[in-house]
């Protein structure tokens, strides 16, 4: 199971990057474990600057901006 | 064109008279939104098209370790091609502070990046004509020049939440972009609604206030009341109601160009112009998770007073 963290201090792009997340892969069926990182310390740890960040299994795979769809499914 | 557009659809289509006041103003609303957003989208895509948005992790990397002047030169100048949603202004900060960046030189950052951007330069180009894009920029990238020379004098590290000192980042590790042309495309548009979606409600804002200004505030109101470029009070009063009102550096042109056409002195609608754009009370809350409320006095306080003697020299040369 893929483990998915979605950094952001809670603007409204994060939540936005979070809940695409979280209906694709309802409607693919993957099975994953979605977390969302607010804490400022725990975002930059993973060296960005930019929110909504997104890491999965523990891999930066995005940064600054809202995904798009086809990018989120290539990832599930 | 867009004025050709905006008389069909306002006099003919709808009936409006010219010399009215709902017609002069619904005539500036329907022309400028047009104009505006045809404008917002078209740079929006051709700069994503290029990837030539930075990021502000390439930022960072390329401001540290240089000398101050280089650094500070180079800071304004990123900060004023980069459009960072207000958001981004915390992590930023933490980054710069965490990469060894001097204080100074991060605050002229944070002048210079909601003041001017490549967005909002553009539409000032068609908006307002190439003089006043010209004062306006050159104008802010000074104010942010010697705006965080000025707050490094007041030792601004004893401002800086604790917390700030102990983050480590880490690594920046970001992913490679796709460079073909169908990943351009695919990026740029993602942009393009992006960057529209934050900023179409305070230019539609904007655009109104211009409206109403531009209709129904009538002819010799503005001279009488504003004394023109001759009263010393117009422009601290421009800043001080520039700070609670808060709008996008492009949500604001619209109604800089309402208060040109009525007569309302040059230095005095710049300072006003950054006064709303780069001073204002949400981006003090936000800066507040990582500045203390002394420090945002502080600075608070020497952007007004850069933003008044930036509307009186104009006035003075004009």
């Amino acid at each position: 199971m893929k483990n998915i963290k979605v950094l952001g201090s809670g603007c409204r792009n994060c939540q936005t990057t979070y809940d695409l997340i979280r209906k694709a892969a309802e409607e693919k069926g993957v099975a994953v474990q979605l977390e969302k990182i607010e804490d400022i310390g725990q975002i930059m740890s993973y060296g960005v600057m930019s929110t909504p960040g997104v890491v999965i299994d523990g891999q930066v795979v995005h940064a600054g901006g809202v995904p798009d769809r086809r990018t989120v499914d290539s990832w599930l | 064109m867009f004025d050709t557009l905006a008389n069909l659809i306002v006099y003919q289509w709808l009936g409006l008279d010219p010399a009215s006041h709902l017609g002069a103003a619904t005539h500036f609303f329907v022309m400028d939104t047009v104009k505006i957003f045809v404008m917002l989208v078209l740079i929006i895509y051709v700069m994503g098209l290029l990837r030539a948005l930075l990021s502000p992790e390439k930022v960072r990397d390329y401001v540290r370790g240089k000398p101050k002047w280089l650094a500070r030169s180079s800071a304004v100048t990123l900060g004023a091609i980069t459009p960072f949603c207000s958001c981004s202004s915390v992590p930023l900060f933490i980054g710069f502070v965490e990469a060894g960046i001097p204080l100074g030189v991060t605050f002229s950052f944070l002048i210079a990046s909601p003041m001017i951007n490549e967005v909002a330069v553009v539409i000032l180009l068609g908006i307002l004509g190439w003089k006043l894009t010209v004062m306006y920029v050159a104008a802010g990238l000074a104010v942010a020049y010697v705006g965080g020379i000025i707050m490094e004098r007041f030792k601004p590290e004893r401002w800086v939440e604790d917390y700030v000192w102990k983050i480590h980042m880490g690594q920046v590790a970001l992913p490679q972009p796709d460079t073909t042309l169908l990943g351009r495309h695919r990026y740029a548009w993602c942009e393009v609604k992006e960057i529209v979606g934050r900023l179409w409600k305070w230019v539609i804002a904007g655009i109104a206030v211009g409206a109403l200004f531009h209709g129904y505030v009538p002819e010799g109101w503005v001279t009488e009341h504003l004394g023109g470029k001759d009263n010393w009070f117009a422009v601290p009063g421009a800043v001080l109601l520039g700070v609670p009102l808060y709008s996008n550096a492009t949500g604001v042109i619209p109604v800089a160009e309402a208060m040109l056409g009525k007569g309302v002195a040059v230095g005095t609608t710049l300072a006003f112009m950054m006064s709303i754009a780069a001073l204002s009370v949400p981006e003090l809350i936000i800066l507040r998770k990582v500045i203390k409320w002394p420090g945002l006095a502080v600075f608070s306080g020497v952007l007004a007073v850069a933003f008044m003697l930036v509307g009186w020299g104009f006035n003075l040369l004009a």
